[in-house]
């Protein structure tokens, strides 16, 4: 039914996909995310979608490979099919002529903050984007990025290219050092990374969009497994975000509730993948 | 099959005599057992049951029962076939009124309707006629034995959208379909169902049964797409002006949880009720070797709240595995709302039930994973708006129970993706549809409702009722362009 028509492994246990979803692909705008499965008897798991071609009716995903479902979705190959695939999920983004947009991506969350770049270039914004990686050979969709943005400044914590360290101290040198004037920030990447972010522009009052990844199970507001506190009040990331004020989100809520079934996980990823060297 | 009737000698039974039988009470899998699986807990009636039972009705000249049922089945007449033998005319005499006799025979909550109002449940020595299991019986042995293959009329040549997959929508698109519309569902997850599918254990109403539905409406050409979230995927205007349906059903029911709003509620192990039956029953985790979802288990598992959903999860609870599963509620047992066989199921199993307590905030520990709750006890004061009797905090009653997870069971709130996604209909002050009791009829051109997303959450059997109604509308509608 939603057939993979491309896959590409981008290093470290990254793989981009493009998928047939011609629903999704028609109606997908930035900041949006998909739920899949794998098959028939798997979890549903959230993605956000890096882009949609209209045309081609597909999606494209970028999705790290952590436990057992992502591990099956990197099994899969061009001609396979997933079970499910539903969306375009979620709030999109706000996009508007702001002025200066940083766009803050870390790990796959560059994915994520793509086509949000791209549409705040279109709407006429200084998109700059940073992004980061461990180091250079892992950074991801740069030629992307750099089409998508007026500036890109890269972050290797081994410093084998753009700047030494993390996105925060690129975000911090542009509003302390450089000074320059910024409208909005958007950050998404690990939960972390958007905390420090948002600790950053709080002083400046820089308003700051992060996009949530909390777990999800139907993502139409009907379990509130996905349920952040935002300025202590509960929200459901599926349905009212998942971007929210990064300056109002409880991070350290949002960790925690992501470890919960960190056991179960691990002893089903570790099944599957004895399972699998079986075969 | 008419080998257990004999009908002259039944005919002509006395009233009297009708009224010395004793009513047949179902068998059901011992209590100890059950609680640890998931299998259906009465194994229903055998045809001599069936029959015995079926004597016991008197075949009032006023059959109050009828008035009873939300859908008016003739149940005197029903009733009559089976004491006839003839179950296969039973379950054929039901389907006149209600397309999902399996289901509702055991979701139904009887004792509010039809069997509440039944005349010889009024005496005092006699018991209503177990309507709802005989119900369950026909429709059981009609899946076995009978054709439940549906005639559709030939091609009316216009489509029908319809916006969710629960009772409402099966229903609506079930008549359409025999009216000879060509009917969509549109449902936003991965199987349609809606609470039958997410909501309802499989130890109240097994999957297979409503599969075995679902094939029906499949097999009537009733074309059934997952995963479309209307309003997102596409919305009602789309329906209309892109993909060519003349006419939208909406029944998209009224699930989104609430939730007390007290301090830790964010913890780790306090769910939703729609969160913990959905993992259970629709991403099936009870049974972990084959499905993926996870699901914790403990020692102590405490629900909020009295409804059919809180019997739901406070039962899923104990066949986890928890030692424990009791219900917390802040009314008394006479305001507990569930249906009354799952009240008493549920205490056959070994929960407990603790009334007149209020949670007031969740304790965790370092790993933000709830360890204990802080309740205070309730007196019931003056009646509310619902007619029931207010309760009331007593000072210092206050608490500490240690608990291993928490699940929330005190209602739900309407879903606004549809609503807010589509202009021109319009909504009550707490965000459902407004739509016509006897039509189903939105405030928006060939835009019908019906079910949980009009009348917030109600009964599966009021939900078919909507439908049936908004069947009829629709096809009047579309035969005269009348609005
Ligand atoms: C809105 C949103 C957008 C996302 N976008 C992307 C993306 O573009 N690319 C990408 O690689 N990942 C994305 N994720 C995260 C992705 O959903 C998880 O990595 C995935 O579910 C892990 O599944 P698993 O079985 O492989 O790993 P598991 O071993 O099951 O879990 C690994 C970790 O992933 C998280 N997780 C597990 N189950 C879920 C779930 N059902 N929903 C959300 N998180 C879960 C938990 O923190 C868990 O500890 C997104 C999540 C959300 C909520
Ligand atoms: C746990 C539980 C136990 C219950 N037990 C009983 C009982 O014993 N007896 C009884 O009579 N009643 C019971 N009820 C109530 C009963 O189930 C509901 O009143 C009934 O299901 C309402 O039917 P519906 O068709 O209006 O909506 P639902 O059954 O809620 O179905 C709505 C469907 O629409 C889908 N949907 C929602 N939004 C969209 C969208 N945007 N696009 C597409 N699809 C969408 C949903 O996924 C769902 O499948 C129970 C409810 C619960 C939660
Ligand atoms: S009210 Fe009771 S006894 Fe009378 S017809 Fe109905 S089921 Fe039979
Ligand atoms: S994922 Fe279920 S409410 Fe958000």
């Amino acid at each position: 039914m939603y057939e993979i028509v491309g896959k590409k492994n981008l290093g470290e246990g990254i793989n981009l996909y493009n998928i047939s979803a011609p629903d999704v692909a028609l109606k997908a705008l930035p900041g949006q995310f998909i739920i899949l499965r794998v098959n028939k008897n798997g979890e549903r798991v959230p993605i956000t979608i890096a882009n949609s071609d209209k045309n081609d009716k597909t999606v494209t995903i970028l999705v790290q490979t952590l436990g057992k479902t992502t591990h099956l979705l990197s099994e899969l190959n061009v001609g396979d099919s997933l079970a499910d695939v539903v969306g375009p999920l979620g709030v999109p983004t706000e996009i508007e002529k702001f002025g200066t947009v940083v766009c803050v991506g870390g790990g796959f969350g560059i994915a994520a903050i793509y086509p949000i770049a791209k549409a705040m270039k279109s709407a006429g914004n200084n998109v700059i984007s940073i992004i980061g990686a461990r180091s250079k050979g892992l950074l991801l969709m740069e030629d992307e990025m750099r089409s998508a943005s007026n500036e890109v400044l890269v972050a290797t914590n081994d410093g084998s290219y753009g700047s030494k360290g993390i996105v925060t101290d690129v975000l911090r040198e542009l509003i302390y050092d450089k000074k320059i004037q910024i409208e909005r920030v958007i950050a998404i990447g690990p939960v972390i990374m958007m905390k420090a972010v948002s600790d950053l522009t709080r002083e400046k009052s820089i308003k700051t969009t992060v996009s949530l990844n909390p777990i999800m199970i139907d993502g139409t507001g009907m379990c509130g497994a996905c349920r952040v506190l935002v300025d202590k009040k509960t929200k459901f990331a599926c349905v009212d975000g998942p971007d929210f004020d990064g300056h109002l989100v409880d991070f350290d809520n949002l960790m925690n509730r992501l470890k919960f079934y960190k056991e179960e996980e691990k002893a089903s990823y570790e099944c599957h993948i004895k399972e699998h060297h079986k075969l | 099959m008419d080998k257990n009737a004999n009908t002259s000698r039944q005919n002509s039974l006395e009233t009297k005599e009708r009224l010395k039988i004793k009513k047949h009470e179902m068998r059901c899998q011992p209590p100890e057992e059950r609680r640890h699986n998931f299998k259906e807990v009465p194994y229903g009636y055998s045809p001599e049951e069936a029959v015995e039972e079926a004597k016991r009705c008197i075949r009032c000249k006023k059959p109050y029962c009828i008035e009873g049922c939300p859908v008016n089945i003739d149940i005197p007449a029903f009733v009559k076939l089976i004491e006839e033998g003839d179950f296969l005319g039973a379950a054929k005499k039901i389907k006149e009124n209600n397309s999902l006799p399996a289901i509702c025979g055991r979701v139904c909550p009887q004792e509010d309707q039809c069997e509440k109002v039944c005349t010889i449940g009024k005496r005092k020595d006699t018991l209503s006629v177990a309507i709802g299991n005989l119900e369950r019986f026909v429709a059981d042995y009609e899946s076995k034995y009978g054709d439940i293959h549906i005639e559709t009329n030939k091609g009316k040549g216009k489509k029908i959208a319809v916006v969710g997959g629960g009772p409402a929508g099966l229903t609506v698109a079930g008549d359409l379909c025999k009216m000879g519309y060509s009917v969509s569902i549109f449902e936003a997850l991965h199987e349609i169902g809606g609470v039958l599918m997410y909501g309802i254990p499989e130890f109240r109403l097994p999957k297979e049964i409503l599969l075995r539905e679902l094939k029906v409406l499949e097999d009537m050409g009733v074309e059934i797409f997952t995963n479309e979230v209307i309003g997102k995927t596409i919305t009602v205007d789309e329906l209309f002006n892109e993909r060519g349906y003349s006419a939208v059903f909406i029944g998209t029911g009224a699930g989104t949880p609430k939730f007390l709003n007290i301090p830790g509620e964010e913890l780790n192990g306090v769910y939703s009720a729609n969160e913990f039956l959905t993992r259970v029953n629709l991403m099936r985790a009870y049974n972990k070797s084959e499905y993926d979802t996870p699901i914790k288990c403990g020692k102590t598992l405490v629900v909020f709240g009295a409804g059919n959903t809180a019997m739901d999860a406070v039962r899923t609870g104990l066949r986890l595995g928890y030692d424990d599963a009791i219900i917390f509620y802040r009314r008394s047992r006479k305001e507990m709302t569930a249906r009354l066989e799952e009240v008493h199921h549920a205490e056959e199993e070994g929960v407990k039930f603790e009334f007149l307590i209020n949670p007031i905030r969740f304790i965790g520990d370092e790993n933000h994973n709830v360890t204990a709750v802080e309740c205070e006890r309730m007196e019931l004061g003056e009646p509310d708006e619902s007619g029931r009797r207010r309760p009331i905090p007593i000072k210092g009653s206050e608490f500490i129970t240690p608990i291993d997870a928490a699940v929330i069971a005190i209602g739900t709130n309407v879903n606004p993706i549809v609503p807010s996604s589509t202009p021109g209909m319009s909504l009550n002050k707490w965000g459902y549809i407004i739509a016509d009791e006897n039509t189903g009829k939105t405030t928006k051109k060939g835009v019908f409702a019906g079910g949980d997303i009009v009348t917030g959450a109600a009964t599966v059997i009021l939900a078919m009722g909507a439908g049936k109604k908004a069947a009829v509308a629709i096809d009047k509608y579309l035969e005269t362009g009348i609005w």
